[in-house]
């Protein structure tokens, strides 16, 4: 069985691309996903060698044939998004789809189109296969974007019998985040010790409960604040949730970055033994 | 004015520069629409006041008038609504409140009942002179769009409202930062940031929103954000060192405009740049 670990945080910028980015040059026989399908990075640290791509298809949009229509309104004042402004002109950033227009209009005049919305990839890299996609601007379905990743990626794992797929997931609650854990294994919740790190982490760990996933979490840049790094561990502590790594404050993982690799690969450095044992306890938690 | 400060990724700091500009400038709305983690009052501690519910609306179906014939199963392009052989069965959550269905259904058998999503909260303060205004999503809800839209209805076109947006460059994001007067992109200067930006400048200018970028942490990372902005004519607003006293304050929630005078001033130069530059409507 095909075992699923994915890297989340309420707050972006807290390190997750790091932190999966370094698990991957841990793990053997191992998939990568990267579901930050709004601003995918993962592909900076990888450089993958891309072998196949893949349409995305959101969510159709109404399209109005100018000539057939006799300007009722009844689209206008049908659509609830306010999708369809004067002139029956349809604003493609406000419509979601519905096709509620499409049925109100007494001529025919407007149907529903089908949009490319974005791109999935299935790429090589020096770590294992990596699906990668990148999100249209403004498209709505990102969450179903992060599905067509996440299926891709079970696919690619079954033909080349890994036993475990590593997903990066996007930040937020939203539909993105849900798609990212539904039917995981296992979150690792990445945090650091700001106001605003414990705030989303509550909020992150409420949505992985509410999905009823286990959750451990990764305390970065703890010695921003070492009180607060207390608070969290404290708060993780009564809610029966593993700190499972504390990594300090440091440019490691920046200067690995400017040079497009992990930090595993970035000479000896403090970091990487802490991200080594932060691997050992995760995937021991996740193969037992 | 409205003025959305924005970004590709998250954690680059547009919080930071939300609230220290909405502080610095005094007298403004500042509207959190980060509804999936909205941060702002963390550096505020304002005295909320719910406001009201974010409704949709979602079917009901009377199972008396049903005949399952399906059509609304059929029309709905959210997979909301499914036809079981004896019965329908609705995913609230799926819904995305079109009544589509209410109007396809032949027997009259569907109705609209609300649902509540997230809420509306506001908070005002003397001693910051400032309003914020926070749209909060709940747990487990995946429509942030909905919550966003409300939020925007406060907003007082007779002064300057600041609107934090959420990361990415979905939905949300459109949805935060189309109909601004200009944008301000908060981006590091590493190849994450560049990425992310990059991103970022796509998205504002296909919705022809005016923008110039912040860059945050000045001092990490390499040149090549800089490089870009120059090469693509992108106005630098202001630099953000990467300095431990901030990350401080930051830290335990204190906005440095409180402690830093300076960049009080830094903030209001930012801000009247943006005015001279609306007003010659970009052609400096």
């Amino acid at each position: 069985m095909v075992k699923q670990l994915t890297v989340i945080s309420g707050k972006g910028g807290t390190g997750k691309t790091t932190i999966t980015s370094s698990f991957a040059a841990l793990a053997e026989n191992v998939v990568i996903a990267d579901c930050d399908v709004d601003a995918a990075d993962m592909h900076l640290v990888l450089h993958p060698d891309t072998f196949e791509t893949n349409d995305f298809y959101g969510l159709k949009v109404a399209s109005i044939n100018k000539n057939m229509c006799v300007g009722c309104g009844n689209c206008a004042t049908s659509c609830r998004f306010e999708a369809i402004g004067r002139y029956n002109v349809i604003d493609v950033y406000k419509c979601e789809g519905c096709a509620v227009c499409e049925y109100v209009c007494p001529v025919n005049a407007i149907s529903m189109v089908e949009k490319k919305s974005g791109e999935y990839y299935c790429s090589h890299t020096r770590f294992g296969p990596l699906v990668h996609a990148k999100l249209g601007i403004g498209e709505e379905a990102s969450g179903k974007l992060v599905s067509d990743v996440r299926r891709r990626a079970s696919e690619l794992a079954s033909e080349a019998g890994s036993d475990m797929i590593l997903i990066d997931g996007p930040p937020g609650t939203g539909c993105a985040v849900i798609a990212a854990i539904t039917g995981t294994d296992l979150v690792l919740a990445v945090t650091e010790p700001t106001v605003s790190g414990i705030h989303d982490l509550e909020r992150v760990i409420g949505v992985a409960q509410h999905f009823r996933i286990p959750v451990v979490v990764c305390i970065n840049k703890y010695d921003i604040n070492v009180e607060l790094s207390h608070t969290i561990s404290a708060y993780c502590k009564n809610n029966g949730i593993c700190v499972v790594g504390m990594l300090p404050y440091n440019r490691i993982p920046v200067d690995a970055m400017v040079e497009g690799k992990s930090v595993m690969e970035y000479k000896e450095n403090v970091f990487s033994s802490m991200i080594r044992s932060m691997w050992f306890e995760v995937s021991g938690r996740l193969l037992k | 004015m409205k003025i959305a400060i924005a970004s590709g990724k998250g954690g680059t700091g547009k919080t930071t520069v939300a609230v220290n500009l909405a502080l610095a400038l005094g007298n403004a709305q500042l509207l959190d629409c980060d509804v999936e983690e909205p941060n702002c009052n963390l550096f505020l501690g304002f005295d909320l006041k719910k406001q009201e519910d974010v409704i949709i609306t979602v079917p009901e179906v009377d199972s008396h008038k049903c005949s399952l014939c399906g059509k609304c199963a059929e029309f709905c392009q959210y997979n909301a609504i499914a036809k079981l052989p004896r019965s329908i069965m609705l995913f609230p959550k799926l819904c995305h409140g079109c009544g589509g269905c209410v109007l396809v259904c032949p027997e009259n058998a569907i109705t609209e009942k609300k649902r509540s999503i997230g809420i509306i909260e506001k908070g005002t303060n003397e001693y910051f002179n400032t309003e914020l205004l926070q749209g909060t999503l709940n747990i487990g809800e995946p429509m942030a769009s909905p919550v966003i839209r409300q939020l925007q209805a406060h907003i007082d076109e007779s002064t300057v409202a600041i609107i934090d947006s959420p990361p990415g460059t979905a939905c949300p994001v459109i949805t935060s930062v189309a109909e601004m007067d200009y944008c301000v992109l908060v981006t590091e200067p590493t190849p994450f940031g560049l990425n992310d930006l990059i991103l970022a400048v796509d998205v504002v200018r296909q919705l022809g929103v005016q923008f110039g970028v912040v860059i945050n942490r000045h001092g990490i990372g390499d040149g090549k954000v800089e490089e870009y902005c120059r090469a693509e004519k992108i106005p630098i607003l202001m630099k953000i060192p990467d300095d431990r006293e901030i990350a401080v304050l930051y830290s335990k929630g204190i906005p440095f405009v409180e402690q830093m005078p300076l960049w009080k001033e830094n903030f209001r130069e930012l801000y009247r740049y943006i005015c001279k530059f609306i007003s010659y409507q970009g052609g400096f």
